[in-house]
């Protein structure tokens, strides 16, 4: 029977299906992982309310595990306490940065705690000079950005 | 009526509120006035109708009976839908879909900043989450309703005669039913009244911003809660289930 940390490492391997460079893991949808009496548990928690790729990673984390030959499991989904962007890990928001995805401002950042909006960095040149276009980007999870500097439009993974 | 049927009549409101009005606003996926809008009308009502999908599911388990947040969904006629009038308003033109969602973010933010703290551990954790949702909804449906009435003398007589039509659908949102009273009492849900405050405070200062008249308190319709619906819910019902109601238990 694998350790909890063995199974944590087998389901790095489930990925957003949207943002397919980063697992569950980093993202901070995978809560837990306990291993007791031989039964397997493994607790996930939903980015948004209507992410229509929470079901598709619960079959995944479901795939994962009987592929390793695991069959005794139960994969929970917890509401509370609600997930936030705060728990991207750096990894995560490294990995974000890198696929083009501007990574989302800290919540605990003092000017979003004042209602001001940080500077969010083109995640292609690096440039501030960049301009929020919708709030409501390509998924849930993201808003519509564009550089003045190279004039590329860009997704920001938005706080939430 | 015993604090678990109340705990049922308004997990079941919340979910028929949130899924009649998510619904409406699909309508717009492929027809909003711009690329960029279409885009975020369809992603408040997916916002929604996952808020419904976690309602429903709740009303099923308390009521105990084995139904599912489909059977919830699909198989219930309009007169078993307790959801606000307002809600199941036609969408009408983008002014009056701005407005009614307007109205109903201001109401709806508050009720769920006070869900989030809720005795009751599910309702709580729905909240948490759907809060965080609404705060953009209402963001989003405050900035158009400013550049609507600050706008072209076109739209700001378009957002007037919306608000003054759909002004008659708001009362019936703080008006508590038995099951609102029971759970209030409790401290499971907060006393719908006491939403009030709130939700003048944010339509007056953007009515205010957007130069538009609050229209007069007057006589105020109501009948949704209780089940006695506009003939827009039947209709939009009757498309909304036929593929469940065609082919009984069909799976996506
Ligand atoms: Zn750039």
């Amino acid at each position: 029977m694998p350790s909890a940390a063995e199974i944590e490492q087998l389901l790095e391997a489930v990925k957003d299906p949207e943002i397919p460079v980063i697992s569950i893991r980093e993202l901070g949808v995978l809560r837990e992982v306990s291993v007791n009496n031989g039964e397997v548990e493994v607790t996930i928690t939903p980015t948004y309310s209507g992410c229509p790729a929470m079901d598709f990673m619960r079959l995944e984390v479901e795939r994962t595990l009987k592929q390793a030959g695991i069959g005794n499991f139960q994969v929970k989904q917890v509401l509370s306490p609600a997930w936030t962007t705060d728990w991207i890990n750096e990894e995560g928001r490294r990995k974000l940065l890198e696929f083009g995805i501007a990574p989302p401002p800290h919540s605990a950042d003092i000017r979003t705690l004042k209602g001001e909006a940080p500077p969010i960095a083109c995640p292609q040149c690096g440039s501030t000079d960049t301009a929020l276009v919708s709030h409501f980007g390509s998924t849930a999870c993201k808003a519509l950005y564009k550089c003045n500097a190279c004039k590329e439009p860009f997704d920001l993974f938005k706080c939430h | 009526m015993n604090q678990q049927e109340a705990l049922f009549r308004f997990a079941l409101r919340m979910g028929d509120n949130a899924l009649v009005l998510g619904h409406r606003i699909s309508e717009w996926c492929g027809h909003a006035p711009a690329l960029e809008e279409d885009i975020a009308q369809t992603n408040i009502a997916l916002d929604l109708i996952g808020q419904a999908r976690n309602y429903l599911t709740y009303a099923g388990e308390v009521e105990g009976k084995g139904r599912k947040e489909d059977d919830l969904a699909y198989l219930r006629d309009s007169r078993e839908y307790i959801n606000a009038l307002i809600t199941e308003q036609p969408k009408g033109d983008f002014a009056h879909t701005i407005v009614r969602s307007f109205l109903w973010d201001a109401f709806h933010r508050p009720l769920l900043n006070a869900l989030a703290n809720s005795s009751d551990e599910r309702l709580k954790g729905i909240a948490e989450k759907a809060v965080k949702e609404v705060a953009y909804h209402l963001r989003h449906s405050s900035e158009w309703l400013i550049r609507f009435g600050d706008g072209t003398e076109e739209s700001h007589r378009r957002a007037q005669t919306a608000l003054d039509e759909l002004w008659r659908f708001t009362g019936e949102l703080f008006e508590a039913d038995e099951a609102e009273q029971i759970l209030a009492k409790e401290g499971v849900i907060p006393p719908l009244e006491s939403l009030k405050a709130e939700w003048n405070a944010t339509v007056d200062r953007v009515l205010a911003e957007a130069t538009l008249k609050r229209p007069s308190e007057g006589w105020m319709a109501s009948g949704g809660k209780k089940g006695v619906h506009t003939e827009h819910l039947s209709l939009m019902l009757a498309e909304m289930q036929t593929l469940q109601r065609s082919y009984p238990g069909v799976e996506w």
